[in-house]
């Protein structure tokens, strides 16, 4: 565990000092002898580039908007997140392993969106932000990016179990057109090529993710919904409890990666 | 809010060459592309960058199309005296983004 923060700090400084395209030092050490694999190897060296260095990662623009939204008082309570939580560095650290979470109050899961929005609703009396707005998704990446470098640790037993036995038969459920389930590419297939795209695990320990191809960054939810298009199937909503408990399952199947919020990918 | 970085070595020394680094969040619309109505979206993009070292300019470009969204910038730029370099971005509206940061030169 102690070599692993090494190396991630290592690999830190490495990037800072703008050397970070030569060098991939592994950051999954751990997590690598199972066998699972984060999307951020399976990318380019370029996109590594871009993902390691602080100031080439588009993705931290969100951050920093997320930052100042963290100080921002709104709805009839006046109060902002910094009011009751402090400073976003200590309180929200272990936020981002731990999430999707089991709620006794809504009796089901809750990620990091729907636990912001509830915040806003219940103690700041604000309207809740809409899924993917760019304030949802500044926050999201704010809040999971304190916790970077941190190994994903979800917990999946106890009132969560039914819940991930949900995630994970949909995530080995055919559907659509197309009758495939998540697992026959990011399972069965990861590594493989697929037309000229690569198949990476799926794994979500860089989500809220900057893509190149959206040009912006987005959530977990709105590449899952891409996935199911892509195989001919109606994609649910996002939020929706389908999705939360996938994304539990999903972010189990990555126990150990490390959180790489904001990656960059393709 | 912050739409913009800009990275300056706090501290160099005199006449070494600096790099400075910077992003911006900004959609740089093509003007090529057709929305779902199948008109064409207009053309919305960074057309200029200028960087001044203490008022002087120092580097600036003329930006096309082609740059991508959320463009990055790095250039060179040898240190001469204590102070600000400042970053400018004008787009097509008109609009016109500042970031600025200090370095100290020994």
């Amino acid at each position: 565990m102690k070599i692993r923060q090494l190396l991630l700090a290592l690999t830190g400084t490495i990037a800072v000092a703008g050397l970070g395209l030569g060098f991939v030092v592994s950051q999954t050490t751990s997590a690598k002898a199972e066998g699972i694999r984060s999307g951020y190897t399976y990318a380019t060296k370029e996109t590594q580039g871009l993902q390691d260095d602080e100031m080439s990662n588009p993705g931290y623009l969100w951050v920093d908007t997320g930052e100042d939204l963290w100080s921002k008082a709104e709805g009839d309570a006046g109060k902002s997140c910094n009011d009751c939580h402090g400073d976003a560095a200590d309180s929200m650290k272990k936020a981002g392993v731990s999430y999707p979470k089991y709620k006794d109050d809504i009796g089901k899961m809750q990620n990091i969106e729907q636990r912001i929005n509830q915040c806003r609703t219940d103690n700041m009396k604000a309207k809740a932000w809409k899924w993917e707005s760019n304030q949802l998704l500044s926050m999201t990446t704010y809040v999971r990016n304190q916790s970077t470098g941190m190994p994903v640790s979800v917990a999946v037993d106890g009132p969560a179990k039914p819940f991930f036995e949900k995630g994970k038969a949909f995530f080995n459920q055919r559907r659509g057109l197309l009758d495939m389930a998540c697992k026959h590419c990011h399972e069965d297939n990861a590594g493989n090529l697929i037309r000229a795209n690569v198949l990476s695990q799926g794994q979500i320990n860089g989500f809220p993710v900057y893509r190149l191809k959206w040009g912006k960054v987005g959530s977990s939810h709105r590449r899952f919904r891409g996935c199911n298009k892509q195989v001919r199937a109606k994609p649910f909503k996002n939020g929706s409890d389908e999705y939360v408990n996938l994304e539990l399952y999903v972010a189990w199947r990555g126990r150990g990666l490390p959180v790489e919020t904001p990656a960059v990918r393709n | 809010m912050a739409s913009a970085r800009l990275k300056v070595p706090k501290k160099a020394k005199k006449g070494d060459i600096i790099t400075v680094k910077s992003l911006i969040k900004h959609k740089m619309e093509t003007g090529q592309r057709k929305g779902k109505d199948g008109k064409p979206i207009p053309r919305m993009i960074i057309k200029n960058v200028t960087a001044t070292y203490n008022g002087a300019e120092v580097f600036s470009a003329d930006w096309a199309p082609a740059v991508s969204a959320n463009p990055f910038l790095s250039f060179k730029v040898r240190a001469t005296e204590s102070g600000t370099i400042e970053l400018k971005w004008t787009d097509d509206n008109g609009k016109v983004v500042s970031q600025s940061a200090k370095i100290t030169v020994q």
